[in-house]
């Protein structure tokens, strides 16, 4: 047990006191006790920060199962601080920020913070997991949390919607890369990630290693909200605005980042790897562009502009990995660039989105409305939240002095880089790679503008509004303030971060990079001189202020198209489909009818047993063992043949009753042409009392009726009864002709049962004395039957349940 | 022998299963007691024909049959008769009760 394990454990530990507090404390807000939690886990991050940089690490195991190679290990290096810093950090001021949102006297915030607890606990987990399975466990807490969160208002359909929505697409993708950590396990022997990283050599031409890429991916793409699996990201809005900022802008949609940047050094260097992380990064980023600039709703707008910048995130984590296959070269260090670039714009995003969604937040909050057609001029009326947005916003659209400027203009580093990679085919599409990016980065700059000027620019229009707009409490607009100021310090001083935080985690994503005791010297400088990435900013203002002018216009222009294609309808439908069709499909086969079942049943066994007798050569007929037939034999055969065929063409039941007691009777006559006396006895007696019985019943049963079923259901009775009877005969003959494997034990019986049982009729010593035990169990049987048909007969429960139908 | 034998179980259990796949509960109980027919002669069967005296030592014989399968012959009849006559009486009172012995009509509601 170490800290660091305390560290994950203590928001859980606090999850469960939370009730309790919020009992006995009715008067103060709970999040005040709660607030305690992230700030002493933040400073306790941040004391680590100095001995990460001269990179060290922690790694300690408290042992879990080890049968089972699981150890709940952790393991603190660049990477997992950077994150655990971000969680911390954003939660502390999200906790800040709630206090003063959700109303105490409202709002059930016990459950909010147990969740908000589970949800950081589960996401400290995920970040300092060393055990593949471990972090698995915590990936899934964090599904589970946020789809409690996300339905917190769980009486609105909206929310529960969404909740169920980011359930089944989160757990999907967590269950594929359950079975990805599973192959890596496999192929590696261990489920340590830092030994699997040890193997990579080993394992890279291995079968599984491909599949393995691609649920790893698939778990990343899903939580990360990749392209086409972005849609529940916008429909979690409708969880409160301080979980939207917490979860779905700054730390659980970074869980699939944090998974790509953790696994670059097992699947890097693979020209699969760069491709789908680059491509679909590039996707997202392009398309959730594209449907940010259409909505009307602040917080869909800020969701799609997540979307839009994971996926430029994850594209530069795809093209960083290019470093990896030039490994050694001084060439590498190009392209480690677009990983420098991920790492600092995550950070950035984390800022201004946090900053974003809580003045989207304060604006929802202190006007009753978040549709941007409503809102308009509320500059004079909320100038600290006016400059906040301004902040973020011109720092997300990539402007200067803002962080966001800075991480722009890597990022167009890195893509025009690729353009020059002359492996892995990158040379005949790599052109695209600045194109799309470049697209992107305008529309970034419109959705950005529309944010901005469309809320507190404009006319005030009071009449639309619910309540009179005024600037929010202080305590809210502590939380904003300080992410703004972060995103305006980071902007002018970047490298403040690059030496403390993303060159230890440059470190961690390349390991195999830096030779022992090297580091990456990262230097982010605010001015570079006129290069082509300052003209592509240029020409972003300039077309993003143009089409800013003509947005009224070209909204009208876009709206069929986008109505055209959406994925909530593709999985809308597919949804209704799947239960349609498990619906039908159930019906059509459990109809409630004995018949079909029966038919189930019989063929099953037709088919099973014909392929079984048909491939292991168990049809044969060897007439030679046989044993001779008499006349008297076969007139009894014929009897009993011609007895049971009638059977199914009797309509008198008192004919069909006596026919089915002479085929008893006939098979009496066998037991005594076969030498079993003891059984033609009870086999006679058996008989006339199932006979007797059937008579004495038959007065109260109705006619047997013609059936009325139609011809082709009969030939199917017929067609399976038929194979049934050719099966059987089958296996019988094929029982007879093979020869013995092994010689009956018979002999046994017949020598010892006189001189150990001291009985001469073998069949009833064996019965009573060899194996008795048969025997007590079948007396309890009849014991039972008897039992039952005198409970059926005498207990009678009245006309109650026919009553109630 | 045995193939007469192999060719009246395949009967017995033909008409067992078509008897089975009817609408009526009599019929369907017959049809039971067919197959329980056929799995007696079938074990009989199984186990060779006419190899010897019946099994009681004081017929001084040679050879006897092999007395085990009859053992579990004479088992099975017992139970299969305990069944019958619990399943006979079940159908009997099913009939009083729901006024059918049709299997169609007794199927269960539409929504379970």
């Amino acid at each position: 047990m170490s800290l660091l394990h305390a560290a994950i454990m203590a928001p859980f530990i606090f999850a469960v006191l939370v009730p309790l507090i919020y009992k006995f404390t009715k008067r103060i807000h709970t999040g005040w006790f709660v607030l305690p939690v992230p700030v002493i886990l933040f400073v306790y991050f941040l004391s680590k920060i100095s001995s990460v940089q001269q990179g060290e690490t922690i790694l300690t195991s408290i042992p879990w199962i080890p049968s089972l190679g699981i150890d709940f290990t952790v393991y603190l290096d660049g990477l997992s601080l950077l994150f655990a810093l971000l969680i911390t950090g954003i939660g502390l001021l999200v906790v800040l920020y709630s206090v003063y949102y959700m109303d105490k006297n409202k709002e059930a915030i016990h459950r909010f913070y147990v969740y908000l607890l589970l949800f950081m606990g589960a996401m400290l987990g995920v970040v300092l997991s060393d055990n593949v399975m471990v972090l698995y466990g915590f990936w899934e807490l964090t599904s589970i949390s946020s789809f409690l969160l996300i339905a917190f208002w769980y009486s609105r359909e909206r929310s529960r919607y969404g909740a169920l929505k980011s359930m089944l697409i989160t757990v999907f993708g967590g269950l594929a890369m359950f079975s990805g950590f599973l192959m890596l396990s496999v192929m590696s022997g261990t489920m340590s990630v830092r030994e699997i990283i040890a193997q990579v050599p080993d394992i890279t031409d291995h079968t599984l290693f491909i599949p393995a890429m691609l649920m790893v991916l698939l778990g990343a793409f899903t939580k990360s909200a990749q392209f086409p699996f972005h849609i529940w990201l916008p429909d979690a809005m409708e969880a409160p605005t301080p979980v939207s900022a917490y979860l779905h802008s700054a730390t659980m949609v970074k869980a699939g980042l944090y998974l790509v940047a953790r696994f670059s050094p097992v699947f890097a260097g693979n020209a699969q790897w760069f491709w789908l992380v680059t491509a679909v990064g590039l996707t997202t980023l392009i398309y959730g562009s594209i449907r940010a600039i259409k909505q009307t709703d602040l917080k869909a707008l800020l969701a799609f502009s997540t979307i839009s910048q994971l996926g430029l995130i994850m594209s530069l984590l795809g093209l960083g990995s290019a470093a990896a296959f030039y490994s050694g070269s001084p060439d590498s260090l190009i392209y480690t660039k677009a990983t420098t670039a991920a790492i600092f714009h995550l950070i950035n995003h984390a800022t201004f989105k946090g900053a974003l969604f809580m003045v989207v937040g304060i604006v929802d909050h202190e006007t009753g409305t978040r549709d941007i057609r409503k809102l308009g001029g509320l500059m004079a009326l909320m100038p600290i939240s006016f400059t906040v947005a301004a902040i973020g916003a011109f720092s997300m659209a990539g402007l200067p002095p803002f962080n966001g400027f800075l991480s722009k203009e890597m990022f167009f580093t890195a893509v025009l880089h690729a353009t020059e990679m002359d492996f892995w085919n990158v040379q005949t599409w790599g052109v695209l790679i600045p194109v799309v990016a470049w697209i992107a980065s305008v529309f970034t700059f419109l959705y950005s503008m529309i944010l901005v000027f469309k809320t507190f620019t404009g006319k005030l229009q009071l009449g639309k509004l619910e309540k009179k707009p005024h600037e929010a409490p202080l305590g809210m607009l502590i939380s904003p303030v300080i992410l703004a100021s972060l995103a305006v310090v980071f902007g002018l001083f970047p490298n403040l971060l690059s030496y403390s935080l993303i060159e230890p985690a440059m470190a961690a994503i390349m390991p195999n990079m830096l030779a022992p005791g090297e580091k990456f010297l990262v230097n982010i400088e605010f001015w570079h001189g006129w290069t082509t990435e300052i003209f592509m900013t240029i020409g972003i203002i300039i077309l993003g202020t143009i089409l800013y002018k003509l947005y009224g216009k070209l909204r009208v222009l876009n709206q069929p198209l986008f109505k055209r294609v959406t994925f909530n309808r593709i999985y809308d439908r597919g949804l209704a489909l799947f239960e349609q069709g498990s619906n039908k499909l159930t019906r059509g086969y459990m109809t409630g009818s004995l018949r079909h079942y029966m038919i189930y049943i019989f063929g099953f066994m037709i088919l099973i047993l014909g392929y079984a007798l048909a491939y292991s050569g168990g049809i044969k007929i060897n007439a030679s063992e046989y044993a001779p037939i008499s006349f008297y034999e076969a007139v009894v055969i014929i009897v009993l043949i011609l007895a049971v065929l009638a059977l199914p063409f009797v309509r008198n039941r008192l004919v069909a009753i006596i026919l089915t007691g002479m085929s008893g009777y006939m098979v009496t006559l066998f037991f005594v042409l076969f030498r079993a006396p003891d059984l033609a006895l009870t086999q006679m007696v058996v008989e006339t009392v199932s006979v007797m019985l059937f008579l004495l019943c038959f007065y109260h049963l109705p006619k047997l009726k013609k059936e009325q079923v139609r011809l082709r259901f009969k030939w199917t009775n017929a067609l399976i009864s038929i194979g049934v009877g050719v099966i059987v005969t089958l296996i019988a003959l094929g029982v007879t002709s093979g020869g013995r494997m092994f010689e009956p034990i018979s002999d046994y019986f017949l020598k010892e049962s006189y001189t150990s049982a001291g009985g001469k009729n073998v069949v009833n010593v064996i019965l009573v004395d060899f194996r008795g035990f048969d025997t007590m169990l079948e007396i309890t049987v009849l014991g039972i039957a008897a039992l039952g048909i005198y409970a059926l007969i005498k207990i009678d429960p009245g006309n109650e349940i026919l009553g109630q139908r | 022998m045995e193939l007469y034998m192999s060719i009246a179980i395949g009967v017995l259990f033909a008409v067992g299963v078509y008897l089975i796949l009817s609408k009526s509960i009599l019929r369907i109980i017959l049809g039971t007691s067919l197959i329980s027919h056929g799995v007696h002669l079938l074990l009989l069967t199984t186990a060779k024909l006419k190899t010897g005296a019946a099994p009681l030592l004081g017929e001084q014989a040679e050879t006897y049959v092999d007395p085990l399968p009859q053992a579990l012959i004479l088992t099975s009849i017992v139970i299969s008769f305990g069944v019958t006559s619990f399943f006979f009486v079940l159908a009997y009172k099913a009939y009083q009760r729901l006024g059918t012995d049709d299997m169609e009509e007794l199927r269960g509601e539409e929504d379970e």
